[in-house]
């Protein structure tokens, strides 16, 4: 194949111009500048930038209360495995509409895949903040030392194939922007291949993360270790992504509003009211799945304590009660009702994950891990270059508005 | 028990194997029947807590030399830490004071090893537990992993590397004791293979029953250690972990891994198969309510 210049054909207002000039001029920021989301978020960012240098020169103990008890904290277990589960919204959603073929869910594949794929590169990618020795993260890659039987070196490889599938799924809309008609073609033919061996990709480190913990078996409390921890991790990355799916739609609806054409306006609410119905099937099954794993546990005896409660809580203020609003929302159509279920089992969800990764790890060490602040601001760094990188690539690719018109014209 | 899910993974995993897939699941190393590992009995009714192998240890691993004001004392638990690789604490018992020495453990099958996907933590064929700056990243799932919390991290550097005693692999490559167990005054310590060492223990509880708890701690915890406890009270008053596994660490992780081939080949297969029958589908606008 040959990859000339002339292969691309520039969108119509930079007819004439070299890719060069097309690209710098897509640099430029688009929309408005004083936004109260920037306002925030560049203070922040710059905090952050300052942290992370920090960080470099003096160690991570220089901005993280990490201790030789609880090596793991905020930035594992918020950053990378709760990040993680909210980006199960692309397989999922690349489920229903490529393998199951349920075209509803069409209009929301692109930006449910773009958000996937930037919270693996920069959620994934906050791991390299976490390591000792970055500069050797090549080493489990480039096949030097391969350590097989580790659950996390499944779980990196699987990262990094799986930012490529999910790459390669989003690409149709780089070319569309481009205006790259036959790289496109051949972009779009190497979908349902990617879909499918993401998918594949997707069930097995979702479920991985949870088998991270799997031999910490005296470090986690009883009520959230056992070793169902890859299913019920793989089950909950189903409505976790998919609320996130919901409330990220929510929002994008609103901000990007000139983007989504009419069309697609009037189909969201059937998006979101389809969704919520798998989520209160996915919170049933998961929640029928952790009171066996509960019986299955016999610790009848640790409810009464001060995790019980918790762990109470965690049950059924954010399985069961997001389970009753999913599907009471479901029932009456509520879309309102849709989102804030949303919103409560994302809260759920984050406390879950940080039960097993935080909260419960060494619950019974004399001094608790507790983020510092730094710890925190970094994570939101994280958080606001992501957005900012999303809403760059919405503004000027097609995303959420419909693709150019020369893609349907065979 | 209803489900039992190891089973389950287990037959996939079988599964994946007969597929041709599984081989690249290489087990942890394993002790092989011709080689075997070496280790080292701790005698604690010898152990007299002078601290001569803190010193020796600090001197061979050019760490800080340990701080003369910082002695065992009952009541006070001292940690191994970033700068010393092992501690003697002291535990008041109605026998009187008795000491306890703490270090890496040198599992047969450590759960440091498996989780370390680097190999950077790797179980020699010699039995020490060895870490490789070269190859470690730094990411610390070998201390999440570890049952007896003995890694430790550089926090305040800036190149940060895992500390943990390695059994002075160096020394026993060259046929040398381990310096700890070569400057104890009280042959405390003793070095041999696993074997040897075992039979050892038995051969000293056996002869003297009212000096010893009957027991070998390290000969089935964690699935069999190369660090092997003898001592004159049950070992959880020796702050000793008696409530781990006897089963190996790694062996928790098994039936994941092992489902991981068959997963690979089934699922593009069932996803494939659904796509082609749901076909259809995608010209009618959709219903899936
Ligand atoms: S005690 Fe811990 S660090 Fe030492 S070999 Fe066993 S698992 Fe590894
Ligand atoms: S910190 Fe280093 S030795 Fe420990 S698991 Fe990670 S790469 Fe391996």
């Amino acid at each position: 194949m040959t990859m000339s210049n002339t292969n691309y054909n520039l969108p119509a207002d930079n007819d004439g111009k070299s890719i060069e000039k097309f690209l710098v001029a897509q640099l430029k920021p688009r929309g408005e500048i004083f936004t109260l989301f920037n306002m925030i978020s560049v203070p922040i960012m710059t905090l952050g930038i300052v942290l992370i240098v920090i960080r470099f020169i003096n160690g991570l103990g220089a901005v993280t209360n990490l201790t030789q008890e609880v090596p793991w904290g905020l930035w594992i277990g918020f950053d990378v495995v709760t990040g993680v589960a909210f980006a199960g919204g692309a397989y999922v959603v690349t489920f229903l509409v490529y393998i199951l073929n349920v075209q509803k869910y069409k209009p929301i594949v692109r930006v449910t895949v773009l958000n996937g794929f930037l919270a693996y590169v920069f959620y994934a990618g906050a791991l390299l903040l976490d390591l000792g020795k970055p500069w050797n993260v090549v080493n489990p890659i480039i096949g030097n030392s391969f350590g097989v039987s580790s659950v996390l070196f499944l779980v990196a490889w699987h990262f990094l194939l799986y930012m490529i599938a999910q790459l390669i799924e989003f690409s149709p809309a780089i070319a569309e922007w481009l205006g790259a008609k036959r790289i496109r073609k051949i972009l779009s033919g190497m979908t349902l291949a990617a879909v499918i061996f993401g998918i594949t990709l997707s069930t097995l480190h979702q479920s991985g993360l949870g088998a991270l913990y799997l031999m910490a078996r005296e470090k986690i409390h009883p009520l959230w270790y056992s070793e169902f921890i890859p299913i019920l991790f793989f089950l909950s990355s189903i409505f976790a992504g998919l609320s996130m799916v919901i409330f990220e739609g929510s929002i994008s609806q609103k901000v990007f509003f000139d983007q989504i054409s009419q069309k697609n306006h009037k189909a969201h609410d059937g998006i979101l009211h389809g969704l919520s119905k798998i989520c209160t099937l996915t919170l049933l099954v998961y929640f029928f799945m952790q009171v066996v794993v509960f019986i299955h546990g016999k610790h009848w005896d640790l409810i009464n304590t001060r995790m019980g409660y918790w762990y109470l809580t965690e049950m059924i203020g954010f399985v069961v009660l997001p389970m009753i609003l999913y599907f009471y929302s479901y029932r009456k159509r509520n879309i309102t009702m849709i989102k804030v279920s949303a919103l409560v089992t994302m809260i759920g969800v984050i406390i879950n994950r940080l039960n097993v990764t935080v909260i419960g790890f060494r619950w019974d060490a004399a001094t608790h891990y507790v983020p510092t602040w730094m710890e925190i601001v970094v994570t939101l760094t994280v958080l606001c270059v992501e957005i900012w990188v999303f809403r760059w690539i919405v503004r000027r690719m097609p995303v959420m508005r419909a693709s150019p018109s020369w893609v349907n014209e065979h | 028990m209803g489900i039992d899910r190891r089973n389950f993974f287990r037959s996939l995993g079988l599964t994946g194997v007969a597929l041709g897939a599984g081989k690249k699941l290489s087990a942890t190393p394993e002790q092989s029947d011709e080689k075997e590992f070496y280790g080292i009995l701790y005698d604690s009714t010898r152990c007299v807590g002078c601290q001569s192998c803190e010193l020796a240890c600090a001197l061979a691993n050019g760490l800080p030399e340990p701080d003369p004001e910082d002695y065992p004392m009952p009541g006070t638990i001292r940690k191994t830490n970033e700068n010393r690789r092992t501690v003697i604490n002291a535990i008041e018992t109605p026998q009187g004071e008795i000491y306890v020495k703490n270090q890496c453990m040198h599992c047969n099958q450590p759960a440091c090893a498996a989780g370390c996907l680097t190999k950077a933590m790797y179980k020699t064929e010699e039995g020490p537990v060895i870490w490789r700056d070269k190859k470690c990243m730094g990411c610390r799932f070998c201390m999440i992993s570890c049952p007896f919390d003995v890694p430790k991290f550089e926090y305040h550097s800036p190149n940060p590397d895992i500390v943990k005693c390695n059994m002075c692999y160096d020394r026993v490559k060259e046929g040398e004791l381990p310096a700890c167990v070569a400057d104890c005054p009280a042959e405390a310590l003793t070095f041999g293979t696993r074997r040897e060492l075992i039979a050892e223990a038995r051969r000293r509880i056996h002869e003297d029953p009212d000096s010893y708890y009957d027991g070998i701690y390290g000969e089935h915890e964690a699935g069999g250690t190369g660090y092997l406890y003898i001592s004159p009270v049950p070992f959880e008053e020796l702050g000793l972990n008696t409530k781990l596994q006897k089963k190996s660490y790694p062996e928790l992780t098994k039936g994941f891994l092992f489902s991981v081939p068959s997963i690979f080949i089934l699922w593009p297969a069932i996803l494939l198969g659904i796509h082609n029958a749901t076909k259809n589908n995608a010209k009618t606008t959709d219903d899936d309510e």
